[in-house]
């Protein structure tokens, strides 16, 4: 998402009742992860291997979900390497006696706006279950297809792949007074409720409190530089 | 509920959180106690008439230009499985490359250190205290036997390892490929090309007033400067830092400059501010580094020898000291690819407790840092504004030029995006200038490392600098260097080799920057 620095209107400065009306909050639901196996990726070229001179542009990942049963899907993330379009597959259960279809749920998702330059290239990526093009209720199977069209890369994958199932209903907290002041919102309340978990999310993972004195008790008398 | 909303709501809890820890917060919370004895104020719509206190009184506005502060420093947050060095830089081998580039100064600041037997620290004696403190105004009359330290490294050593930058996996074959780098920077980062530079950098345009261009002698003032120099008064007035920064595209008046760059870089002179530079003062004064030497050297060598900025040699010496103390900087290394170094008190080598950064802020100077601050003397007078001004612009944008990274305002990208612009739209001239072994970059990367400081003349580097300012990125910079190889292309064209390419290039200061940047970017056929 883009916010134009020079352009005044795009930026969230509004008070605080307009923030509030755009709170919507995907990512902070409590999520559980699934444990699965990623088997090995496969390379889709034509020609044999060995002699054909190009790198292979399209590579398949299949993720198995061995020891559980049919999920709901919420969340998958994964670390890029140089994919530049993701397209995902899934098979789902079916309660009638038909075998489970493969059904596409994402289609060339662009994860290098540009394939030759390094834009993306190494990003931190979640997709969602309200991005996906088929519901995803119950899932059996997945099979990401990883396109890189450049030839200027030598390899490309996905890493640290993780398949979330939605968790349990996260507890309602507490929030302060100005939280619950009657504001004219059209979102509904839990939405507060999660933004305000959000803020002491952030607050419990680092502090920020000013850093002050440089010396340890008035001494300031060092060793040489240390290379770690 | 779509990405971009949640997106939203976690850079709000962000900001929310970092304004928390700060003097704004604890201002309006006073603030608000002390309105309550406002008639205006009813219990029974007490937040409605806060709020509206706020508004009337201003402090909406001040909490407006914090929030505005943040977003333009703080990269927007990243994924939660990133881990911290995602944040400070997203590509593995750049991150690596840093890493040894920062292990090869380490290593020579240390070896400076033994060959001279000098401590990197030492606390001053009391004699030696008073003294300094007798002379705190007049640093520049001393003249300590600087001649066995050296610069810890010089730009050029800085664009060797540039050069040397390879992704691992990236196609690097010999064989010549459609993609193949003909200039010096071998990494393939996105860079703007003309048109989107046009798009970005819109306000440059023929048809929209400069200062630097439509407030020179043969113009008459109300065609432009007088309504200019209107509009910026009420700008001031109105304390709106987004609005400046819009407002500074189209340059600042030398009256209202200073205010103005204050306002956008949201600082404004709280006794809390000349308090904590007083305590910088007193760190200087009682503890001795061996970087300040590394600094004093550096200015002697630079801003001491030019013709503009020599008077402002004590000023220099009075930020810089107080910036190596400075340990509020080291927050800045949350987003900049670099790490500050390391250290362990004397002993207690290994424990953590024991643990300090050197130099406290983290950042080791190099040949031409004290540049960085010149030109601000021209602005302002008083040292704690002086100084906070110019730890702001470092913390910005400086640091960039001189760590690896993959930012788009990153020297890397500046690099890449000049030798770009110079291979798409003046080949001839790229092609020559390589055939005689002069790669263009070689010239012009001393120019984008010191933001130009020390090679324009002062008003026209303030009037670039107001851009940096305008745009929030230094890309400015590369388009500049690219702008003034074009106006020299005639000239550049007839020389035979690197030594008289450079002396092609050697003098800048009677150049104009803004009529070569909108020739450049909007009149040049291509």
């Amino acid at each position: 998402m883009r916010l134009g620095w020079g352009c005044q209107e795009g930026l969230v400065v509004g008070g605080p009742e307009q923030r509030l009306r755009l709170v919507a909050l995907g990512g902070i639901m409590s999520r559980v992860s699934v444990p699965c196996h990623v088997k090995g990726t496969v390379a889709l070229q034509v020609g044999d291997v060995r002699t054909s001179h190009g790198r292979p542009g399209v590579l398949v990942i299949d993720v198995t979900f061995p020891s559980v049963a049919p999920f709901e899907l919420q969340e998958i993330t994964f670390k890029n390497y140089y994919t530049a379009f993701l397209s995902i597959r899934v098979r789902q259960h079916t309660s009638m006696h038909t075998p489970a279809k493969w059904v596409t749920c994402l289609r060339d998702h662009c994860l290098m706006p540009n394939p030759h330059s390094e834009e993306g290239a190494q990003d931190y990526v979640s997709l969602f279950k309200h991005q996906m093009l088929c519901d995803m209720a119950r899932v059996l199977e997945l099979r990401l297809i990883l396109r890189q069209p450049s030839p200027l890369w030598l390899s490309f994958t996905v890493e640290e792949l993780q398949i979330y199932q939605q968790g349990p209903k996260s507890p309602s907290m507490t929030f302060p007074k100005w939280l619950s002041h009657p504001v004219p919102c059209e979102q509904p309340v839990p939405l507060l409720e999660q933004m305000w978990a959000l803020t002491e999310m952030i607050r419990a993972s680092h502090t920020s409190a000013r850093i002050g004195r440089f010396d340890v008790d008035g001494c300031y008398d060092l060793n040489l530089l240390s290379y770690t | 509920m779509s990405q971009e909303e949640s997106d939203i709501s976690l850079i709000i809890a962000q900001i929310v959180q970092k304004l928390k820890g700060s003097n704004l917060y604890a201002q309006l919370e006073r603030q608000a106690w002390a309105s309550l004895q406002r008639p205006e104020i009813k219990l029974e719509s007490l937040k409605e008439d806060i709020k509206e206190f706020f508004k009337i009184s201003g402090w909406e506005k001040k909490l407006q230009n914090a929030v505005y502060s943040e977003l333009s420093v703080f990269p927007l947050p990243s994924h939660p499985a990133a881990p911290p060095e995602h944040l400070k830089e997203p590509l593995v081998y750049m991150r690596k490359a840093q890493g040894s580039w920062e292990k090869r100064i380490l290593k020579s600041l240390n070896s400076m250190c033994t060959e001279l037997s000098i401590p990197l620290a030492r606390k001053r004696p009391v004699g030696e205290q008073k003294e300094l403190l007798n002379k705190w105004n007049e640093m520049g009359t001393d003249e300590p036997d600087l001649s066995l330290f050296r610069p810890v490294y010089a730009p050029k050593d800085f664009l060797e390892v540039l050069i040397n930058l390879r992704n691992p996996n990236y196609e690097n074959g010999d064989s010549l490929s459609f993609r193949t780098h003909l200039g010096l920077i071998q990494v393939p980062l996105k860079v703007k090309d003309i048109p989107e530079l046009k798009e970005c950098f819109i306000e440059l345009g023929l048809n929209t007033g400069q200062l630097g261009i439509d407030d020179s002698t043969q113009v008459p003032p109300e065609l432009f400067e007088n309504e200019h120099v209107r509009i910026g008064q009420k700008v001031l007035a109105e304390q709106d830092s987004a609005a400046a920064q819009q407002y500074v595209r189209q340059g600042s008046p030398t009256a209202l400059r200073a205010e103005l760059w204050a306002l956008i870089l949201n600082i404004s002179s709280q006794p809390e501010d000349i308090l904590y530079y007083e305590q910088l003062k007193t760190n200087v004064i009682q503890h001795d580094l061996l970087v300040d030497s590394l600094i004093y050297k550096d200015v002697k060598l630079t801003a001491s020898n030019d013709d503009y900025y020599f008077v402002f040699e004590d000023y220099l010496y009075q930020v810089l000291l107080c910036f190596s103390r400075d340990t509020s900087v080291l927050s800045h290394f949350a987003y900049n690819s670099a790490s500050p170094p390391k250290s362990y008190i004397r002993g207690k080598l290994g424990l953590e407790e024991y643990a300090v950064f050197y130099p406290p802020n983290g950042v080791i100077p190099f040949h031409g840092f004290s540049m960085y601050v010149a030109p601000l003397c021209f602005l302002y007078h008083e040292p704690s504004k002086l100084y906070q001004i110019f730890r702001e612009m470092y913390v910005r944008f400086f640091f960039r030029l001189h760590s690896i990274s993959s930012h788009p305002s990153g020297i890397v990208s500046l690099c890449l995006l000049f030798e770009t612009l110079l291979q798409t739209y003046l080949p001839q001239l790229f092609y020559h200038l390589r055939e005689i072994g002069a790669q263009p970059l070689r010239i012009s990367f001393k120019w984008m490392v010191r933001a130009f400081s020390g090679y324009l003349a002062t008003d026209q580097l303030l009037l670039l600098w107001d851009r940096i300012l305008g745009y929030n990125s230094l890309e400015i910079l590369a388009v500049l260097a690219a702008a003034v190889f074009a106006f020299r292309a005639v000239n550049l064209m007839e020389v035979t080799s690197l030594a008289a390419a450079e002396a092609v290039l050697a003098d800048l200061s009677t150049l104009k920057v803004m009529p070569l940047l909108q020739i450049f970017l909007f009149a040049t056929v291509t």
